[in-house]
């Protein structure tokens, strides 16, 4: 919540003295607020920042940060060669149901899990304003690789000819849903067509250790309806039906805002008359080059948290670390391991939907510099006064006792203010406040360390100043320059990742981690890393319970630099 | 404030509530309960409410067949089950049996199956016997209240995801657990199962009652608590046996099962203590200072402080704030038999049965 205003900040001259301007990278990231951006020498140095106000087309707020981090180079903007963007686009799409394309949602597997149909669970507008279809066909896998049945190509044929006459019929993207109760398919083939398609999802049981079915479906779908986009979900989740489902179909209906923001940033970088290439950030922390991006747009959401939380690594130098950043309505934690950000095992919901796709482990608390404390209690209410704090807060001439002038009467300085005589109950509520949120801070980082003791804490974000000087649990607490837009540092350095997961037998882990770890490879090699230098930099195995045999989970990410 | 109304059906609005017992029943095993929630809210919203019939109300025409889903939960999030499986078995079940099947009970409360027992009536059209198997989740076959009692399953039949039916006579649960695992791998590692029939003649006294009822109230007391924990406590009639956060998690994998252990350090008026729960797919043992303070077949249940939820073995995590909670088994697991087949021994630990202060129903 820091810094709700425009303007540009005058270039760090501390930081660019000597730096290495020969080739910069500028990291843009869209919050919910502002639009940050950075431009980085090769050395990592910060050259020039900004934060603009997020616009509601979004685009408006990157052109004009873009348009200042240049304008702050001067002459040194010609040395700009990447342009690295983590936006809300996918995320404000879903959250409010618009610009978002009809899928026909193809499952592969029945007779299995068809007591479990497609979009089980989710919201009911959503659903109503993505389904163009379920097909549930012949297909899929055992966790042994034993095909479930062979692949019903007659009934997919038959199921992409009734979209393809419906869609003559009701028109796709914007076309009304041809009626019907959103049942599922009956599996014949034609019965589960509501309407025309913007895209297909393709799902099957175990695809992500036996692709090659989902491969077929896409050919089949490019026979019968040419290049319309489709989505496979080895390509986008894990182990876990539904949720990789799910994603799979956000992903696909997302098709079209993909298409949009990535000729738009396209658009904006010409504009700029800078020869930059494009890279969006995704939800690991890692970068996606433009086509991908295209491509696989589900895999921008949640790319805030993560770059924050990289951000905090480069500016803070710290490879192991719990890091928080502290805005005006939430601290959200993380963790660094190695440099990146750990990611969750957990599953997590967009737009009300399950998902399994890769997020950072992020932990938030309702907890920050424009929460309301009760003044009787001293107890946290909930409530943030959000971006009103400038006018709400006691600190500056409001009536709303909040966390921020509790730090400011435990001293802090904050936006060099001093607080008004305060009644000692209040005085006393605002500190029995403080405490409490330094007790809920604490437990976090206890949270996030897992077990690990004596890891720094990095805080970042413009409300920073509600974490103590010292915290129980972290070894020191380090609170780097720039933190405020540490969002964008992160986009600017992020590499370039991929990952892949599979079940096998305890005994055949060793080639299980092989075979994981050269389509991981690929698929980083894919996202823009270059061949020489891309690397396996995570590989963990989790035990299956209940299994006949010693099963386990095999996840391997590798990441690496760009290619120049 | 407990909820004593018998609960007489089971609606939409109460799956919720009934995920959330059945979680916290699983003691730390059973398998997720989420998915579960979401197709048997389908179910209900397609089928309405299933009723909920007694032990005591079973009249003799009734036949209630005992159903689980076996297998590996972590395989079952992607190999999820067929929508003609439950109809599969009861159609081969009433041919073994010649006479219909008026009921589904389910073969263990806690985690996912308690809560797919609903959903199978629903899609069945058939009432849930209020009563399960075990009153709490257990691994193994053998560890069943029919078992405890001494009856006989005639048979078992096996329905896969695919629609091969398999029907097994063995000598005894020991050789069931073994011959179906055989079948279970090759059907994918996930399958639906049902073996004894319950009638108003062998279910008094072989089965644990109430449980369905007794869950979803449990989890109407949780969700509705300001103080989920305490809520949650007087629900079961539990013990508090310490609020701390989770300071240790071992885990290593064996024989295709999980065990391990998990290290609490209490907080608050709780500092100073350290309980260790021995772990395998369920909280087994709990030992403060080397001393049993719970074990099987009592029930010991890991939840949030915060929330109340429970959290299973598998989502342990250090720095988690939890309460433990325990509270007696059934009287029927406390029986020699009952020990013999799920007391601590049963599970590897050479450690005495204390038993928790308490009836358990």
């Amino acid at each position: 919540m820091s810094g709700t205003g425009t303007t540009a900040n005058p270039r760090p001259a501390t930081a660019a003295r000597g730096a290495d301007v020969s080739d910069i990278a500028v990291g843009i990231d869209v919050g919910g607020t502002n639009t940050d951006a950075v431009a980085l020498a090769a050395g990592g140095a910060v050259l020039a920042r900004t934060k603009a106000v997020t616009t509601p087309d979004v685009i408006g707020g990157i052109r004009a940060a873009l348009s200042r981090v240049l304008a702050d180079l001067g002459r040194d903007r010609s040395a700009v060669s990447r342009v690295m963007l983590g936006t809300t686009h996918a995320t404000n799409a879903i959250a409010r149901r618009r610009d978002l394309g009809r899928v026909a949602v193809i499952r592969l597997g029945a007779p299995a899990a068809t007591a479990f149909p497609p979009l089980l669970g989710w919201p009911a507008d959503l659903r109503e304003t993505i389904l163009a279809g379920v097909l549930l066909a012949g297909g899929g896998h055992l966790v042994d690789g034993h095909p479930i049945a062979p692949l019903d190509r007659d009934a997919v044929r038959r199921f992409l000819d009734a979209l393809h006459r419906a869609g003559d019929k009701t028109g796709a993207r914007g076309g009304n849903a041809a009626g019907g109760n959103g049942s599922a398919g009956d599996g014949s083939g034609a019965g589960g067509v509501r309407s025309g398609a913007d895209a297909v999802a393709v799902s099957g049981i175990f695809s992500p250790s036996f692709p090659d079915q989902e491969f077929e479906v896409e050919a089949l779908v490019r026979e019968h309806l040419g290049d319309l986009p489709v989505s496979l979900s080895h390509q986008i989740g894990t182990i876990g039906l539904l949720d990789r489902e799910n994603a799979t179909v956000l992903n696909a209906a997302l098709h079209g805002v993909a298409r949009d923001v990535t000729s738009a940033l396209a658009t904006v970088i010409a504009e700029a008359g800078i020869g930059a290439t494009a890279y969006f950030a995704q939800n690991d922390g890692t970068l996606m080059a433009v086509e991908q991006a295209a491509r696989f747009p589900v895999l921008t959401i949640g790319s805030g948290p993560a770059n924050s939380i990289r951000g905090a690594a480069h500016l803070s130098g710290a490879e192991h670390a719990v890091v928080v950043d502290v805005g005006g309505t939430t601290s959200d934690f993380g963790a660094l391991a190695g440099g990146g950000p750990r990611e969750s095992t957990m599953p997590r919901e967009v737009g009300g939907v399950g998902t399994n796709f890769r997020m950072p482990d992020v932990l938030s608390l309702g907890l920050g510099g424009g929460t309301v404390v009760d003044p009787g209690t001293g107890l946290l209410t909930g409530d943030s006064v959000g971006y009103r704090i400038a006018e709400r807060a006691l600190l500056f001439g409001g009536g709303t006792p909040t966390l921020t002038d509790a730090a400011a009467a435990r001293g802090a300085a904050i936006a060099g203010r001093r607080l008004p005589d305060l009644d000692p109950p209040l005085r006393e509520g605002l500190s029995r406040a403080l405490a409490v949120a330094y007790d809920r801070i604490e437990s976090a980082v206890e949270r996030m360390s897992l077990g690990r003791t004596g890891l720094p804490l990095v805080v970042v974000g413009g409300a920073g100043f509600l974490v103590p000087d010292r915290v129980s649990g972290a070894s020191e607490v380090i609170r780097p320059g720039h933190g405020d837009v540490a969002n964008a540092v992160g986009a600017a350095i992020a590499l370039a990742g991929g990952r892949a997961d599979e079940i096998c037998l305890f005994t055949e882990r060793t080639a299980g981690v092989e075979r994981a770890s050269r389509t991981a490879i690929e698929k980083a090699i894919q996202a823009g890393a270059d061949p020489a230098r891309v690397e396996v930099v995570d590989v963990s195995e989790i035990p299956i319970s209940y299994s006949v045999h010693a099963t386990v989970r095999i996840s391997v990410k590798a990441a690496g630099p760009l290619a120049p | 404030m407990v909820d004593h109304d018998p609960v007489r059906e089971v609606t939409r609005a109460d799956v919720a509530a009934l995920a959330a017992g059945c979680a916290v029943f699983g003691t730390g095993g059973g398998g997720p309960v989420h998915i579960e929630r979401l197709a048997t809210e389908a179910a209900l919203d397609e089928h309405g409410p299933v009723r909920l019939i007694s032990v005591a109300g079973l009249t003799d025409d009734d036949a209630a067949i005992v159903l689980s889903g076996v297998g590996s939960p972590s395989v079952g999030v992607e190999m999820l089950g067929a929508k003609g499986q439950p109809a599969t078995v009861v159609r081969e079940v009433e041919r073994l049996i010649g006479r219909p099947v008026t009921a589904v009970m389910p073969a263990e409360i806690g985690g996912s199956n308690g809560v797919s027992a609903v959903r199978w009536a629903a899609e069945l059209g058939l009432t849930v016997l209020d009563a399960d198997g075990m009153g709490r989740a257990f691994p193994e076959a053998t560890m069943i209240a029919m078992n405890v009692a001494g009856l006989v399953s005639e048979f078992c039949v096996l329905a896969d995801m695919i629609g091969n039916v398999a029907v097994l006579r063995t000598v005894d649960l020991a050789w069931l657990e073994r011959q179906a695992r055989a079948m279970i791998v090759a059907s994918g590692s996930v399958t639906l199962g049902a073996h004894y029939v319950m009638t108003s003649r062998n279910a008094p006294g072989a089965v644990i009652e109430g449980t369905v009822g007794r869950a979803l109230r449990v989890g109407r007391a949780l969700l509705a608590a300001d103080d989920p924990v305490a809520a949650l406590c007087t629900a079961l009639g539990a013990g508090l046996l310490i609020t701390g956060k989770v300071v240790d998690v071992e885990r290593t994998a064996t024989d295709g099962f999980t065990r391990g252990a998990m290290t609490v350090d209490g907080v608050g008026t709780d500092r100073g203590r350290r309980l260790r729960v021995e772990l395998q797919n369920e909280n087994l043992v709990a030992l403060d200072e080397g001393e049993v303070v719970a074990s099987v077949p009592d029930l010991i249940a890991v939840v949030d402080t915060e929330t109340g939820t429970a959290i299973s073995t598998e989502m342990l995590r250090f720095g988690q704030r939890v309460s433990v909670l325990a509270w007696p088994c059934d009287p029927l697991w406390r029986t020699p038999r009952g020990l013999e087949l799920a007391g601590p021994a049963a599970f590897g630990y050479h450690l005495p049965y204390v038993p928790l202060a308490g009836t358990g129903r």
